[in-house]
């Protein structure tokens, strides 16, 4: 499936199947959730960005089901069909925006996703304390959410951004690579 | 207003070494005016998306899913619940949580409505009239019943209520029939007081206080057949608050 294909997708289910809110709502509940985290956390941001993840994981298992009742589609051919269908459908029907992927490592096996606009960013400034710019990850949940929602459709994978505007790099941009595809196992059986 | 505002006497400072360079550097040279000195001060991106860069009103109309906030908002209560020891103590943190988005939102309201206005008023007076900081109780509960509503959930709610009681003329009440917030949360039996609307009622509170007006918010179910959802968000002002009321009253202030 192609990219155009992938986006044409995308739009069609977020103008026709999506019920919306006020993006600001999401913005500012996210807003606050990374701001309870750096305050319980005591501004430990390396576990504010683990903690982030684990959050987006959480999500991410849930949020697969919902993504492939609305969406409809099918099984991806191959890992770039679903960095397209990440890209352009995922992105798009739950935060209206649709990354950019690049930088495909040879293998096939690593992509990157770069956010033009990023919805959980806006109205945001990292803390002056000449850490946060270092060590946190503002956005790291999108992470978390990718590896969960993958690991349901048998893909384990790892993902972390490697730069963000926040920090003061010009693209916010996150890596997504392969690990391997997880092999159907049979539950194990009940005591 | 007599001092010179501090950033434009330092702008003036930075320019100054570039005023004798050739047009290109002179070209060149805002772009490195907002590189900070090494260890001081935040880092921005070279293409200046900055939150001072970008208009305040670029999202005012932008969607997102429904969807989304409900992942967020279920995830950020499910870990507040791992943290506190009753549901009182949970409504308190969520409460807290919500307070600051308060605090801040009052001022996007405010931005947002002068900007309105003035351009419905004649666009040639550019110091239209400042916004309309509330000084009496039932314009600031407007306020919040009516745009801090429609900015957060896209309507307005549903009812705003004066107490009854005579002993108790400092409570209000906003009632919302469906509460977004509480739409894709289930409450187990066993805590069937919670109301998650909790964070909502400390947005309330965040802008009541922004306001001036010292106030407790909290929300309460109140089911109806036809809105088994129903919330009351009581709001009590502090008996400072209904003393200046009572002044403002007597002098005539609206």
């Amino acid at each position: 499936m192609s990219t155009t294909k992938a986006s044409r997708i995308g739009e069609e289910i977020w103008k026709t199947r999506i019920d919306k809110v006020n993006a600001e709502l999401v913005t500012l509940t996210y807003g606050t959730i990374v701001a309870q985290l750096c305050q319980d956390y005591d501004s430990d941001y390396q576990q504010v960005n683990q903690q982030l993840d684990k959050m987006g994981y959480n999500i991410g298992m849930r949020l697969i089901e919902d993504f492939l009742a609305k969406s409809g589609v099918g099984r991806c051919a191959n890992f770039r069909d679903t960095a397209d269908m990440i890209a352009k459908v995922g992105f798009k029907i739950f935060l209206n925006v649709a990354p950019t992927v690049t930088n495909w490592a040879s293998d096939n096996n690593q992509f990157s996703l770069i956010f033009d606009e990023n919805p959980l960013a806006d109205f945001v400034e990292l803390p002056d304390d000449g850490r946060a710019q270092d060590e946190l990850w503002f956005s790291n949940i999108l992470c978390g959410v990718l590896r969960g929602a993958l690991e349901m459709v048998q893909m384990q994978i790892e993902a972390h951004f490697v730069s963000d505007v926040l920090r003061g790099d010009d693209t916010t941009e996150m890596r997504v690579s392969l690990v391997r595809y997880i092999e159907d196992e049979m539950p194990p059986e009940e005591e | 207003m007599a001092a010179p505002p501090r950033h434009s006497s330092m702008m003036s400072t930075s320019n100054a070494g570039t005023l004798q360079s050739s047009t290109t550097d002179r070209q060149q040279a805002p772009q490195q005016l907002p590189t900070p000195q090494p260890t001081q001060g935040l880092r921005v991106p070279s293409n200046r998306k900055t939150i001072y860069d970008r208009h305040l009103n670029r999202s005012r109309n932008a969607e997102s899913s429904r969807a989304s906030f409900a992942y967020l908002f279920g995830e950020m209560v499910t870990y507040a619940q791992r943290r506190v020891t009753g549901i009182q103590d949970l409504e308190k943190r969520l409460n807290e949580q919500g307070y600051p988005l308060g605090l801040r939102l009052l001022d996007l309201l405010f931005y947002r409505s002068t900007s309105t206005s003035s351009s419905a008023l004649s666009s040639s007076s550019t110091s239209s009239s400042p916004p309309n900081r509330p000084l009496r109780i039932i314009t600031l509960l407007h306020l919040i019943h009516g745009p801090l509503w429609r900015l957060l959930f896209q309507r307005s709610a549903d009812a705003l209520e004066h107490s009854v009681s005579p002993d108790t003329p400092n409570e209000y009440m906003i009632t919302d029939n469906d509460p977004l917030v509480n739409t894709y949360i289930s409450v187990p039996r066993e805590m069937n007081m919670l109301n998650c609307a909790a964070f909502v009622a400390g947005i309330i509170e965040g802008v009541c206080d922004g306001c001036g007006f010292e106030a407790k918010v909290s929300a309460h179910n109140q089911p109806t057949e036809m809105w088994p959802s129903r919330t009351v968000f009581l709001v009590r002002f502090g008996d400072s608050v209904m003393e200046r009321e009572k002044v403002l009253e007597r002098n005539g202030v609206k």
